[in-house]
């Protein structure tokens, strides 16, 4: 309040034309620059802001924007091969992409998949992330440097090359992973393929995922959690809160918006996993392998049925949507803040 | 709660922290965090590990932690498959381009955002954010069909053109937030002192600007020189990235392990390098604010 009095106080004082009303009313109430943002159209021409976004803006329109819309077209329209070799736009069938692939029961297995494949990594990245987290503020500084080494390192791995060595260490024969577990009095696991099995194989993926996904969090995480206010802990647990109090009514409640921030992130990013099941399965996921991206990508690239390909594609990003709503929120009210 | 209790647990605090019970407090945090480090930094471990060592050991039953005979074997091995050189040469030739042309726009537009009033802005940083969380998974196929239209298939340009899609809402977006946190009384200063407000912006803020723009930008470069997706269906067999090379070493007669980890080092040496330098910025550009709730 005091900050959009001075605002109004400074601005006519400032420049000597009348007409302060719009002003006070546009630079939104208790912004500490009010001053300065009032200031600013008053001396800059309308049109500047958007001559410094019109690059930005042309790029995403022509290169997400116009594809989006081509997206959803060709999502109700016939097109195949033909269609993409002689350029034509491919015979409007309305709905019949979606009711096709919403009636097949592939798909919704597919579906399936990908919604407890990101429950699983969601769940796992964010329970050691937190872990971790907690653990940096803890440990002593030599360990914590340590830590902080490993995890820069591994969230700086390229994901291809994360992928390769994952395949290296879980390879059926000369894996290490099955020479150590072997070690393990009671456990052989001499020569034993561990993508036989899809739910086995899809279990290496998550690991693989949350492995790469971890670093972020943490470290994310930790820088939160170093802006709990001491005081408040030590308060509460001088009323008598153990840890675990102290860390589900205090800790948690301070670090919401940035644990819902890393929470929809993570949720986004391991629905769009596509290269860890792509390439651990050497370019060709088996059916029960297949999630919304691969196979989204394999009617189109593959059977080149580009229209189911594009109407998977529409399916994924709305039941994205919900998600994605959440963040923006989240993000939208942090940029309040400033 | 009680006073009794208060008054014990805070005398009972100092000595605890003091001396030999402080190490004692910090062993099991210590010990968990030392086997979350060794199982975390396993995979890179053994992928360098495997990359010294000759072929042979690599392939024998019981494995060795320790390179009995380092060897630069499977490096030499690696750089004869494929176009190693070529296909590094077009990934940074794409991740120099796209992170040089990125940042001259998305800085220009995160100005905008961060230091005009203007109707349409919240419209605009809406728009920027949701454009993030588009996957670009998704757009695979349009994209594949707009670069097919205008002749870009298989050429560098296109992918250029494809990466800006991600590089530059993230550079709009962090930049925005290392903007926001630069006073604006500092330009508002220069600009009392004569300057125009360009002068002004080009000699107080861009300065203060500088880490957050090698942060920004050199996250930036690590997404475009790690993106698979995009450059593989893309880019032909002639034409490849690095990240795609590194799919010639499984081969129809099984995979060459060794020579691939050793691959896998090169690819992944510049970047971790390249990380280590700007981690800490880089977190708080992507998450400034959001601690700050």
């Amino acid at each position: 309040m005091s900050a959009a009095d001075t605002s109004i106080a400074r601005a006519p004082a400032g420049r000597p034309s009348p007409a302060p009303g719009p002003d006070p009313g546009k630079a939104p109430p208790g912004k500490p620059h009010g001053g300065g943002r009032g200031r600013g159209p008053r001396r800059d021409p309308a049109w500047a802001p958007w001559l410094l976004l019109a690059p930005t803006l042309l790029v995403l329109a022509l290169v997400l924007g116009y594809p989006l819309v081509r997206l959803l077209v060709i999502s109700f329209r016939q097109y195949g091969q033909a269609e993409l070799w002689q350029g034509l736009p491919g015979d409007w069938q309305g709905l019949a992409n979606y009711t096709h692939i919403l009636t097949d029961g592939a798909f919704w297995s597919v579906v399936l998949r990908t919604l407890l494949f990101t429950l699983a990594a969601v769940t796992l990245t964010m329970t050691v992330g937190m872990a971790v987290a907690l653990l940096l503020q803890r440990v002593s500084t030599w360990v914590k440097v340590l830590v902080n080494i490993v995890l820069v390192a591994s969230w700086s791995m390229p994901v291809v090359v994360a992928i390769t060595v994952f395949k290296w260490m879980f390879d059926s024969d000369y894996g290490v992973l099955n020479w150590l577990f072997s070690r393990i009095p009671g456990v052989d696991l001499e020569g034993h393929n561990w993508f036989t099995d899809s739910t086995q194989g899809l279990a290496v993926i998550v690991l693989l995922v949350v492995w790469g996904a971890v670093p972020f969090v943490a470290i994310t995480l930790h820088a939160g959690l170093t802006q709990v206010p001491k005081e408040l802990e030590e308060a509460a647990r001088l009323d008598g809160a153990g840890p675990v109090k102290v860390f589900r009514h205090v800790t948690v409640p301070v670090l919401k918006p940035v644990i819902v921030m890393l929470t929809t992130l993570s949720v986004i990013w391991d629905m769009g996993v596509f290269p860890q099941v792509f390439l651990m399965r050497d370019g060709h996921p088996e059916p029960e392998y297949q999630v919304l991206t691969t196979y989204s990508y394999d009617q189109a690239f593959v059977v080149n049925d580009y229209d189911a390909g594009a109407a998977i594609a529409v399916v994924t990003v709305l039941l994205l949507l919900g998600v994605m709503a959440v963040y923006m929120r989240q993000m939208l009210k942090i940029g309040e803040v400033e | 709660m009680s006073v009794p209790g208060t008054t014990a647990g805070r005398r009972s605090l100092p000595p605890a922290r003091r001396g030999g019970a402080d190490g004692g407090r910090r062993t099991v945090p210590n010990l968990l965090a030392l086997v979350f480090a060794v199982t975390a930094g396993f995979p890179l471990y053994w992928m360098v590990n495997t990359a010294f060592k000759p072929a042979r050991d690599a392939l024998a039953p019981e494995p060795k932690f320790l390179p009995a005979a380092p060897t630069l074997e499977n490096f030499r091995d690696a750089l004869e498959v494929g176009d190693f050189w070529g296909s590094v040469g077009r990934s940074a030739t794409v991740a120099g381009a796209t992170v040089g042309i990125g940042l001259v726009v998305g800085l220009l537009a995160a100005v905008a955002v961060s230091r005009f009033a203007f109707r349409g802005r919240r419209a605009v940083i809406v728009a920027v954010l949701a454009v993030q969380m588009v996957p670009l998974v998704a757009m695979i196929i349009p994209v594949f069909l707009l670069l097919n239209e205008i002749g870009q298939v298989d050429r560098i340009t296109g992918l250029v053109l494809t990466y800006l899609t991600f590089v530059l809402p993230f550079t709009v977006w962090t930049l925005r937030g290392f903007i926001v946190n630069i006073p604006k009384e500092l330009e508002e200063a220069a600009m009392v002192d004569g300057c125009t407000r360009t002068g002004a912006f080009l000699r107080v803020v861009l300065p203060l600007l500088a880490p957050g723009l090698v942060a920004t930008s050199i996250y930036a470069l690590v997404q475009a020189w790690n993106e698979y997706l995009y450059a593989m269906l893309i880019m032909s067999q002639d034409n490849q990235t690095a990240t795609v090379w590194l799919g010639n070493f499984v081969t129809s007669r099984g995979t060459d392990y060794a020579p691939m980890m050793a691959g896998s080092t090169l690819m992944a040496l510049p970047v971790v390098v390249f990380f280590l330098i700007v981690q800490r910025k880089v977190a708080a550009g992507l998450t400034s604010g959001a601690v700050k709730g």
